[in-house]
């Protein structure tokens, strides 16, 4: 294990000085030039932002950002991507658009420029290579360097859940410790329990889960639990033979569950929550546990209220068929349409090496490279690592064909209409969603 | 003496162009003068027109740039109209539509006959009723979902106050039986006043002779109102009517701020729905067919209305 550490290591410094001689060299030879990196506008942008101060030093390039918020991003960045525009030089584009952004020919595929640079998809989390780089998955085409990792987890309010009187009578009632949950079912427990509980004189509620509508949200919730009561996209063997496995027993099990929590146990009025929600309701004190992606356990850990001691974290329960959590985040790609694709892969050279990862982690971008997660005072950097390392190990993702967005949308009408609406039954939202599933993959030529 | 303008342009301008000027008929000069307006009409309205119509008979996708297009014929077509969820989408829309438009016509109207009766004041009035319409729908929006938060909200207090329902007990936005009120009752507290306006010009339109004549031959208020007020406003009535119909046919901005469509596809209007075919689906066929039967549905519903407004006038 030594040995591998060491060799590892040794390559890690290896290919950094690599590429490091090559940033400097092609910083020598080129011109500078004007670089646009598009993402989305959240707390990770403003420390790329810091970040990229270093490669304009470096190289003399300039960097200029042009950072969406959530609700928007899809909308604005795919309609730049299809109009062929030639905005963004670099762009973090969220993982489901990866098959559709490599097949549409909007991304420059990087396996020529990894070689040549020396640039292992084996020195990052498995996971994150699939979800943010491959296309078609699980295959050596690489679209994309993974850039940040990201992975639904749980934020609690350990100070509540530490004082006395309630750690006595969650016992009394539960017949169990007052503490992090480790299944789905627990869980729903801890939340009902807080639910409409008076704590310093203020109403709080369970949990904030995602229900958003608009554009990715319901979606990226509900997986969290479907994934554990056994939904599957598809048959493992014939991916997209869904029938059976999106709408299986233990799916619409699991659909239900996400209905009975959101009924149970969130605040009155979030039917349509999505990150920024669920962060307001956590950090103003309403709620005991928020679902959310890992991106903002930085700001809680930092937050005058709620930050410190007084926050916890633990990866997405298990469920009865299993323990997975949905993968967020994104890669970094060069856009097809630039003008500036030398300078724009210069960057991700220089994104690539180990002592920009690692600063990257710092600033508090998650960063995919296992020589940065893997190092042994990874875990305790942050009181959040752990949780981050243990969560990216259980990840699974959404689709991410090229038809992602009508499949996203199909399972958004779903299983809001469902879940918030309280429209139907569990088995006829999945049963609908398989419907128009199969009839997209039909249109698609894939059945 | 010193020359006009014109005579001044009239000799620089080069004999040979001037002869040929000359020969134009003023037909062929109205035509050089209208020509580019035609030319940016085409261009920008008739082109864009012909060219949706022909998007919508072929299976293309803008996202795909590579894939093939196929001429499907009126497959686009058939399938929007025996999608049942667009039928919902469209009750959703009439829905919206009817009731916004009956609550901001009785509402419109009573505001501005009761701004036309003189008294002290009424200026004020007026300018603080027509604030709303001035706000962007977006801010409108914004702050409207703070005024339906269960638990901040003033809204829900104010009804709580009245009624004694807890305020976290409801969710206006959050409710399916709840939402398609709460986007009618915000497109209304903004747009009222714009129906009040064009009422208000209606009323101050009609002579006061009329009023005075009606008087002498002793007819009661209730009787004015009916035979001299009513048909005298109808036309205007009707103006706003045909202006807040095409409006809330589109309707969009507010309603995506509000609920995004929610809860389930409650408030899903016909315009977010195609807004999603078209930009989030990128089923560019599809949704140029449907934009093609709502344009025909609105233009025709406009040109029977229309007509029916100017025999009103007439009349």
């Amino acid at each position: 294990m030594k040995i591998w550490e060491e060799l590892n290591m040794n390559r890690t410094f290896a290919v950094s000085a690599v590429l490091s001689a090559t940033i400097m060299t092609a910083a020598g030879t080129a011109h500078a030039d004007d670089l646009t990196l598009c993402w989305a506008a959240w707390d990770p942008a403003n420390a790329l932002v810091e970040l990229s101060s270093d490669f304009e030093e470096e190289t003399g390039h300039t960097m200029n950002f042009e950072f969406v918020p959530w609700p928007n991003f899809a909308d604005r960045m795919l309609n730049e991507l299809n109009s062929g525009g030639q905005l963004c030089d670099l762009m973090i584009g969220d993982s489901q658009w990866i098959g559709g952004a490599a097949e549409a020919g909007h991304y420059v595929q990087l396996n020529d420029f990894f070689d040549t640079h020396g640039i292992d998809m084996g020195d990052f989390i498995p996971a994150t290579v699939t979800g943010y780089a491959e296309w078609p998955k699980n295959t050596p085409n690489y679209w994309a360097l993974p850039a940040f990792g990201d992975v639904v987890g749980w934020t609690y309010r350990r100070d509540w859940f530490r004082r006395p009187e309630l750690q006595a009578e969650f016992q009394e009632t539960y017949g169990r410790e007052l503490g992090v949950p480790e299944t789905l079912a627990e869980l729903r427990d801890i939340a009902e329990f807080f639910q409409g509980r008076e704590i310093d004189g203020t109403t709080v509620y369970g949990a904030a889960i995602y229900t958003e509508r608009g554009s990715e949200g319901i979606t990226m919730g509900v997986t969290n639990v479907l994934y554990n009561y056994g939904f599957q996209y598809g048959n493992p063997d014939s991916p997209y033979e869904i029938e059976g496995f999106a709408n299986s027993e233990g799916a619409v099990a699991g659909l239900e569950f996400y209905r009975d929590l959101y009924e149970c146990c969130t605040p009155p009025g979030s039917s349509d929550w999505y990150m920024s929600e669920n962060i307001d309701a956590y950090r103003s004190g309403q709620v005991a546990m928020q679902m959310n992606f890992a991106f903002i356990w930085p700001g809680v850990h930092a937050d005058e209220n709620v930050g410190g001691d007084r926050s916890g974290y633990f990866p997405n329960p298990a469920g009865p068929e299993g323990h997975y959590a949905q993968l967020g985040g994104q890669g970094i790609s060069v856009v097809s349409y630039s003008d500036s694709r030398d300078a724009a892969l210069e960057y991700i050279a220089w994104f690539a090496q180990p002592e920009v990862q690692e600063q990257w982690w710092k600033l508090g971008g998650y960063s995919a490279l296992r020589a940065v997660v893997e190092s042994p005072d990874f875990a305790g950097s942050q009181p959040y690592a752990q949780t981050f390392l243990d969560s990216m190990a259980i990840v699974r993702d959404f689709w991410a064909e090229p038809a992602y967005a009508d499949l996203l949308l199909a399972m958004q009408d779903r299983v809001h209409n469902y879940v918030v609406a309280g429209n139907g039954t569990a088995q006829q939202a999945l049963d609908g969603l398989v419907d128009d599933w199969v009839e997209i993959f039909e249109d698609e030529g894939l059945r | 003496m010193s020359e006009i303008p014109i005579e001044r342009i009239a000799k620089s301008t080069p004999p040979a162009m001037a002869r040929s000027i000359r020969s134009l008929s003023d037909r062929a000069i109205a035509w050089i003068f209208i020509s580019p307006t035609i030319f940016l009409l085409l261009a920008v309205n008739i082109f864009p027109l012909v060219w949706t119509i022909r998007l919508s008979f072929t299976n293309y996708r803008v996202n795909r740039p590579n894939a093939e297009v196929d001429w499907v014929g009126t497959q686009n077509y058939e399938r929007i109209l025996t999608d049942p969820d667009i039928w919902a989408t469209m009750q959703a829309t009439a829905h919206f539509l009817v009731w916004t438009i009956v609550l901001q016509v009785l509402i419109g109207f009573t505001l501005a006959w009761l701004i036309n009766q003189k008294f002290k004041g009424n200026d004020i009035w007026t300018t603080i009723i027509v604030l709303p319409m001035m706000l962007s729908p977006a801010v409108v929006g914004n702050f409207w979902t703070f005024l339906y938060q269960p638990q901040i909200g003033l809204f829900n207090y104010v009804v709580s106050f009245v009624t004694g329902a807890n305020p976290t007990s409801f969710s206006m936005i959050g409710d399916v039986d709840l939402a398609p009120w709460a986007i009618i009752l915000v497109d209304t507290w903004m747009w009222t006043p714009f129906v009040m306006l064009i009422c208000l010009a209606g009323l101050r339109s009609i002579p006061d002779s009329i009023y005075e004549a009606a008087e002498c031959d002793r007819a009661s208020n209730w009787r004015q109102f009916w035979t001299i007020t009513v048909p005298m406003v109808l036309p205007f009535l009707m103006l706003a009517v045909l202006f807040r119909g095409i409006e809330n046919f589109k309707m969009f901005d507010l309603i995506v701020q509000l609920t995004g469509g929610g809860p389930g596809n409650t408030t899903t209007l016909t315009a977010i729905d195609l807004k999603r075919e078209a930009f989030e689906r990128w089923r560019t066929g599809f949704a140029s067919a449907y934009a093609v039967i709502l344009f025909v549905t609105v233009f025709g519903l406009a040109s029977i209305y229309v007509k029916a407004l100017n025999m009103v006038k007439q009349h």
